[in-house]
């Protein structure tokens, strides 16, 4: 092997090519190795560790019997990620309007403001509206100083891990919007105006259209990240919603059965790989990200 | 009237942002508030505010453990992220090359997907390998997701990036090294610190991945979680109130020398 590679020319890299070389090696080491294990086990012997060494669709058989109630996982995952991307949808378009075209010198600081809990890790987020809502907490104990009976109670719901899954992925529908609101150009919608178009018009005509890219990576973003979200539902939701990402989580973990696992995960993967996939080869990153 | 509609428009969306920026702070300030009361349970309003937690978090030896691990962790991805998404973002943006598209599409996938996931698909892959998870582990899993954020925020810098002054420094006799060193990196300096300081607070702030692939090992985000789940002290708001400041510290300090870079860098061209 080395002898041939001596004696033959080396084929030449292209520059861009041999750049992308340590990204592609811990890529391909370190996320598509991985997926393949996943997808590996997937068809393991259930109950076992025997990886590439038996080949079975019992996981599938299992999760797909009539009697498993898995799927309501499934389903309450991606329902509860479907709402969340159509809350941040109307949550954060008037925030990424006003960073491109209202808060002039502000906008800095408002997108400083609105990454800056990136950085704080989401249990310890999260764990801050289980003190505002808890018993005695904040809202029930300013409720009851004030004279009234005491909060709802609102922990432990369905309704408030939506709500913790609305909160922790935030920024991620409001930056690619905002970036997407900033490629619409200015004159574009003072032509449409010189013409006589509506407000209304003018957003749904010109504005929306031309700011789709970038909304619709947000979009995608929260979709995939919220299908496979677990702290909300354990934190705030008290388990009163199991989603997938917990039932793999079991499996993993207290279950040791590593093959359903991993069954479970390649599902998850297929639905959300899938949309990205699709999504993401209608977008053109050198004119959202700079190259104008 | 088409003004007066304006202003107000503008105002709703004024009073909308502020709104959604004090809700998303009022957890913090919740668990700040519990970290700093008396007893052993939180109760709303605080009657007696004491520094006791802070102080029992300060020196206990467990934390100290973790806040080195955390450190550690942090510090070695921020300098690897940095050295993969240097060369990742000039493949990403500045050279035109046949697989670009396809790398660009690669590199966001580990973006668009449930870090939960990742991180037990981590575990599995780790344990195929024969590798126990440690601290060294979680370093992996980390870069597996910070490369490509950091790659993203230096790749915007360098679509801002002219590549005739490289050619330029070339044709003048320069070096490779030596057009990498005096033209390629001052100009591309603050898309690197940028990625830099993003990859050291996304590391520090992980939660997910750690979770699944340090092992033995404990983070303070990791350690912070299993106290929540079974086993809460007023530790818990109060070291998670100190994680919180010492990231905004280095994001406010990191900003204010990103700031001084940009100065100079124009003092410098204004004499040039």
């Amino acid at each position: 092997m080395a002898d041939g590679s001596l004696s033959a020319p080396a084929p030449k890299l292209t520059p861009g090519f041999r750049a992308s070389l340590p990204v592609l090696f811990l890529l391909v080491a370190g996320f598509l190795a991985p997926l393949v294990t996943v997808a590996a086990y997937a068809f393991a012997t259930p109950k076992s560790f025997d990886v590439f060494r038996s080949f079975t669709l019992q996981n599938f058989a299992a999760i797909f019997d009539p009697q498993n109630t898995v799927w309501t996982s499934f389903a309450w995952a991606l329902a509860l990620a479907f709402c969340c991307v159509a809350i941040l949808l109307i949550v954060c378009y008037p925030i990424a309007f006003g960073l491109n075209k209202v808060f002039g010198k502000w906008s800095g600081l408002v997108s400083v403001l609105f990454v800056f809990p990136l950085f704080v890790s989401e249990n310890v987020r999260l764990y801050g509206w289980v003190l505002f809502f808890i018993k005695n907490g904040v809202l029930d104990g300013a409720l009851k100083w004030f004279g009234f009976s005491g909060g709802p109670e609102l922990l432990y719901t369905p309704g408030i891990t939506l709500f913790g899954m609305v909160y922790v992925y935030l920024p991620f529908m409001l930056f690619p919007m905002t970036l997407g609101i900033a490629m619409i150009p200015r004159d574009l919608v003072d032509a449409a105006r010189d013409l006589g178009a509506g407000r209304m018009m003018i957003w749904r005509e010109v504005e929306l259209p031309l700011a789709m890219p970038g909304i619709l990576i947000g979009a995608l973003l929260t979709f995939v990240l919220a299908a496979g979200a677990v702290a909300e539902a354990k934190i705030l939701g008290g388990q009163s919603v199991i989603t997938i990402t917990q039932d793999i989580e079991v499996a993993f973990t207290y279950a040791q059965n590593w093959p359903l696992g991993s069954a479970l995960a390649l599902i998850l993967v297929l639905i959300v790989s899938g949309l990205a996939l699709a999504a993401m080869a209608r977008l053109d990153l050198d004119k959202i990200l700079g190259k104008r | 009237m088409q003004t007066v509609g304006r202003t107000r428009t503008h105002f709703l969306i004024r009073a909308w942002t502020v709104f959604v920026v004090l809700a998303i702070y009022l957890p913090i300030a919740c668990g700040a508030l519990a970290g700093l009361s008396k007893g052993r349970y939180f109760a709303f309003p605080v009657r007696i505010f004491s520094t006791e937690w802070w102080g029992k978090t300060l020196d206990s030896f467990e934390i100290h453990v973790l806040v080195q691990n955390s450190v550690l962790i942090a510090l070695i991805v921020t300098v690897l992220s940095v050295l993969f998404a240097f060369f990742g973002a000039l493949a990403f943006a500045r050279y035109p090359w046949k697989g670009r598209r396809a790398f660009q599409r690669l590199l966001l996938l580990p973006i668009f997907f449930p870090q939960p996931v990742l991180g037990l698909a981590l575990l599995l892959w780790f344990n195929a390998l024969g590798i126990s998870p440690s601290w060294k582990t979680a370093v992996v899993a980390h870069l597996v997701w910070i490369v490509p954020v950091v790659t993203l925020v230096i790749a915007i810098q360098v679509f801002s990036f002219d590549p005739v002054l490289e050619e330029a420094a070339s044709d003048l006799g320069a070096s490779r090294l030596f057009t990498l060193r005096t033209v390629t990196l001052p100009i591309l300096w603050p898309g690197i610190w940028s990625g830099a300081l993003f990859a050291f607070l996304l590391s520090w702030g992980n939660f997910p991945l750690s979770l699944y692939t340090a092992g033995a090992d404990s983070t303070i985000p990791k350690w912070l979680y299993s106290k929540m789940v079974a086993g809460y002290t007023p530790m818990v708001p109060a070291l998670g109130t100190m994680s919180t400041l010492t990231a905004a510290a280095l994001l406010l300090g990191g900003g204010l020398i990103r700031l001084l870079i940009r100065r100079r860098a124009e003092l410098r061209a204004r004499e040039g």
